[in-house]
């Protein structure tokens, strides 16, 4: 009876102890950009652009090349996203159609980011001729972050009560006016959840745009969405393995990384507050 | 009254169309791969392709052999995934079953917002830190090599597999568990013969989309594996994957030339395999709904 009481305090023992692991492992990398990068933040950090060879300045032109790129991202996903949830959500039944769709849908979740960088390369860089550019490197990140915004859009839908919808069409509307002026307007929230989810995943995505537009280094902000660009996580590439006295801008590569965690973090957060907003809604 | 019936309709296959979007960029990737990369089987024959030695922009001789970097792919991802299966089975475990349900919804989004970090600043670590320590420990010359690859790897494929496995044996009825406790087992032997073999299949669904996420990672490895094209001896020796390949190379090659559609080959291979991994991950998935009904 004792052995077996010690064998499951054991057990017990070793699951807890997997949990703990994990929340050290990440809370330490956490801490320790934060703790070493923390310094370097400040006015002319965020808001000025690098120089002397990217060893002093800050990282705006880094910060606003991911902005615009991940805002022209957001801005060809999101209607083509949300506009293939309504589908699946509300002219379809479960047939072959929505099955392939959704099969589609997963496995280009599923896709390694590389491969999505190579599609771009070979499509909107080169066979349309956009070259590397904001462009380019924003509608491969928009067709990457397609299914993140799909799935989460679905979800919302599903979350707004039939009753509503019955109620539109019961007053005669018709099924798109229904869509349009009930159901949209009904999950905006659980819909803005997708595209910040999208976003936040489009502005760490390095790969992609590494082969799609994403410069060493410029001088000027990017003038047009046709000029190469500057990036918050190509930025920190390059100061972490490319540049030459690597030693010397760290510090810089740690505030690189404090900017780039605190982005994705923040809008995470946003999506955990939009998420639990559009729960409310409807089930209070 | 007419008009609004067109636009309705109108409407319907608007929506219907760009619903089709998602299919046709799936086939489209497939097509694109598939014609440049194939192209360079044509100019060489398979046996180098199935060779060791990859240097395409040898101007005399180039060659390329994809067996080393498919190597390099699966040691790295193998060894990651040993270290990650049984951590991230085991906290998922914790946080279904041991922690109370008002921990757990902290702990649970906590862990999802951990896969939101972006695989550069975990390169940047390894290169930091885990490089160095790894370097003074074993008494290498530097530390970038597959075993540090490996760790990264796992630590980012965390959270992955906690999720998924998490909403696996959180799925398992409570009538099942409460049978169980009712007929005098205890937590442990519920958890070993009742909860663990009833989500099998979505535990195993999650560990292959976290070995999907290891395989199809880039900026880690890159950053912190040491890329070189040679086979690795030990997991001590430098090692280049496929999609670390794609990215060193892809920047310096002159377009359409062999070396180019070599690296659309390397992506044709990681596409599909990612695509097998999630074939077996999703067929595991509904498996187990099935059970559930």
């Amino acid at each position: 009876m004792i052995s077996k009481r010690i064998s499951h305090l054991f057990a017990f023992a070793m699951i807890t102890s997997c949990l703990v692991i994990v929340i050290t492992c990440w809370g330490f990398i956490l801490i320790n950009v934060v703790y070493n990068g923390w310094s370097v933040i400040g006015w002319e950090f965020l808001f000025k652009n690098p120089k002397n060879g990217m060893t002093e300045g800050g990282i705006f032109s880094a910060i606003f090349g991911t902005t615009m790129v991940t805002f022209i991202s957001c801005m060809f996903s999101a209607p083509i996203g949300i506009a293939c949830a309504v589908y699946l959500n509300e002219y379809t039944k479960d047939n072959w159609v929505t099955k392939l769709i959704r099969a589609s849908i997963r496995n280009l979740a599923s896709i390694p980011s590389i491969v999505f960088g190579l599609f771009g390369l070979a499509v909107f860089v080169k066979s349309m001729g956009f070259g590397p550019s904001i462009l380019s490197a924003g509608l491969t990140l928009g067709l990457l972050t397609l299914p993140i915004l799909i799935t989460t859009t679905e979800e919302a839908l599903r979350k707004v009560p039939s009753g509503l919808r019955e109620g539109a069409v019961a007053l005669g509307a018709t099924k798109f006016e229904m869509i349009i002026t009930v159901l949209l307007p009904s999950s905006l929230s659980g819909i803005f959840t997708g595209i910040v989810l999208s976003l936040s995943r489009a502005a760490g995505e390095t790969a992609p745009i590494l082969l799609t537009g994403a410069a060493f280094y410029s001088r000027y902000l990017p003038g047009s969405i046709k000029d190469e660009f500057m990036a918050l996580p190509y930025h920190l590439y390059v100061l972490s393995t490319q540049h030459s006295s690597i030693e010397q801008v760290r510090p810089l590569a740690y505030g690189t990384a404090v900017v780039l965690i605190a982005l994705v973090f923040f809008m995470n957060i946003m999506v955990f507050i939009l998420r639990s907003k559009h729960q409310k809604k409807f089930y209070g | 009254m007419k008009k609004r019936l067109l636009i309705d309709a109108v409407g319907r296959i608007a929506f219907a169309t760009l619903a089709w979007i998602s299919v046709l960029i799936l086939v489209g990737i497939f097509l694109m791969l598939a014609s440049n990369g194939l192209r360079l089987i044509f100019h060489i024959s398979p046996r180098e392709l199935f060779s060791v030695k990859w240097n395409p922009s040898d101007y005399e001789n180039p060659t390329f052999g994809i067996v080393s970097m498919v190597i390099s792919t699966g040691l790295t991802t193998l060894l990651a995934m040993v270290v990650a299966i049984p951590i991230g089975v085991g906290a998922a475990i914790c946080i279904s079953e041991i922690l109370s349900s008002n921990i757990r919804a902290w702990v649970k989004p906590m862990i999802e917002m951990l896969a939101s970090i972006p695989s550069v600043v975990i390169g940047f670590l390894g290169i930091v830190i885990v490089g160095p320590a790894m370097a003074k420990l074993f008494h290498l010359s530097n530390g970038l090599n597959a075993l540090n690859g490996a760790l990264l790897l796992a630590v980012m494929s965390l959270p992955t597999i906690i999720t998924v496995a998490e909403d696996a044996i959180h799925s398992v009825s409570r009538e099942l568990k409460e049978g169980s406790y009712a007929l005098g087992a205890d937590k442990i032997s519920t958890l070993k013969r009742i909860i663990i073999p009833n989500c099998y299949s979505g535990i195993i669904a999650a560990v292959v989309l976290g070995m999907g996420r290891a395989i199809g990672e880039t900026m880690t490895v890159l950053m912190v594996t040491g890329n070189a094209t040679t086979m690795p001896d030990s997991i001590f020796d430098p090692v280049r994957t496929l999609t670390a390949t794609i990215a060193i190379e892809m920047g310096e090659v002159p377009f359409n030339s062999n070396h180019y559609f070599g690296l659309f080959a390397c992506g044709l291979i990681l596409f599909l395999i990612t695509l097998t991994a999630n074939i077996i991950a999703e067929n595991l998935a509904q498996k187990l709904r099935r059970n559930e009904l």
